[in-house]
């Protein structure tokens, strides 16, 4: 079996609200030094078949559903 | 054909909650809405009595909501359930000219579907636009005020007069409208020349104004866009919640008249009995 590790995350220079508003919260509770928070997803796809079949696969569910082109850039590491 | 004979799909799938206000839109202005599981329209798990064809009906509309748990995005998976059964079907009813009506989560649904703003050909194979998560990164829920700038296009808003600004509530977290950052000035551009961009948050003297008068930071304070043809029609605001006067914040100031989401549904059942 192989593990598809798929992160997906804003390209650079789309606002990231979420990442924002975690940084200005954690500032609140007092963290000092934070220097950026970023919003990441990560979906972990289980699949049966080769590396390349599945790497293939995964790369095609990114385009139909994981990630918005528009917005989002992804990456796919196979474990 | 008349208006009592219209045929409304009010599609709805788990997490869907404005079908019943979306229902009754059109119900009270004389058509034949029904709500309508997607798993109906692809026969999945149902009764031949409940089964449905998206060819019978004359009008789609898609209601708010959180579909899915707003899961992997907002809509994307009611999206990707749609295309995966149902794209023929949605293609050849935005070809033969019925309308598409998505509101909030709806609207989600047909970006992500490729619906809207659906630049080359009837739907994208990919989206070209995203509904963000809102500036403030809240859930933003207040009345909203919008200046129609269609020239006409749209036939959901043929009864709204160019430049009138009408009062519908948003209430979404994702609702900041945007298009690839390599390529926005073009899609912009294109859009306005093809009379796409239908709605635009403005303050109350009709201009272009930021928080909280647009409550997301959408591009250009876009609030609802149409495809070409003006027969896709998809915003955040919700007009069904504002079918009657008594629903709008300064009734009791200003009671005459009808609400101002009701020109919506009168404006696209005019069009699906005349045209239709």
């Amino acid at each position: 079996m192989v593990v598809a590790e798929v992160r997906v995350e804003l390209k650079k220079g789309v606002a990231d609200p979420e990442g924002k508003n975690t940084l200005k919260a954690l500032e609140l509770l007092g963290f000092e030094g934070i220097k950026n928070v970023k919003s990441v997803k990560v979906f972990e796809i289980e699949m049966d078949g080769s590396s390349k079949d599945v790497g293939k696969k995964v790369d095609d569910m990114c385009r139909k559903l994981i990630a918005n082109p528009v917005i989002h850039d992804y990456s796919v590491t196979l474990k | 054909m008349k208006i009592s004979q219209v045929k409304v799909c009010v599609l709805r799938i788990e997490g869907t909650n404005c079908e019943e206000e979306m229902f009754l839109s059109f119900k009270r202005l004389g058509a034949k809405p029904e709500k309508v599981h997607l798993k109906q329209l692809t026969g999945t798990d149902v009764t031949p009595e409940e089964k449905r064809s998206l060819s019978d009906y004359h009008i789609l509309a898609l209601p708010g909501g959180f579909s899915a748990g707003d899961y992997v995005r907002a809509g994307a998976i009611f999206a990707a359930r749609m295309k995966s059964r149902l794209s023929e079907d949605l293609v050849d009813f935005v070809k033969s000219g019925k309308p598409v009506l998505g509101i909030c989560n709806g609207f989600q649904i047909l970006v992500e579907l490729g619906l809207l703003p659906a630049m080359s050909g009837v739907m994208s194979d990919v989206p070209e636009a995203v509904l963000g998560t809102n500036d403030s990164a809240r859930f933003e829920c207040r009345p909203t005020l919008l200046k129609k700038v269609n020239r006409g296009s749209c036939v959901f808003t043929t009864k709204i007069p160019v430049d009138k600004i009408s009062m519908i509530p948003s209430a979404h977290a994702e609702g900041k409208l945007m298009f690839s950052m390599e390529n926005q000035t073009k899609i912009l551009k294109e859009l306005e020349d093809n009379d796409q961009i239908v709605f635009k948050y403005v303050d109350p003297e009709g201009s272009i104004a930021g928080y909280p008068w647009c409550p997301n930071g959408a591009t250009d304070n876009i609030a609802g866009i149409c495809n070409r043809e003006g027969t896709v029609f998809g915003m955040m605001p919700h007009p069904e919640r504002v079918f009657f006067r008594y629903s709008h914040p300064d009734w009791t100031r200003n009671p005459d008249g009808p609400g101002d989401g009701r020109a919506f549904f009168e404006s696209a059942l005019e069009y699906a009995s005349k045209k239709l």
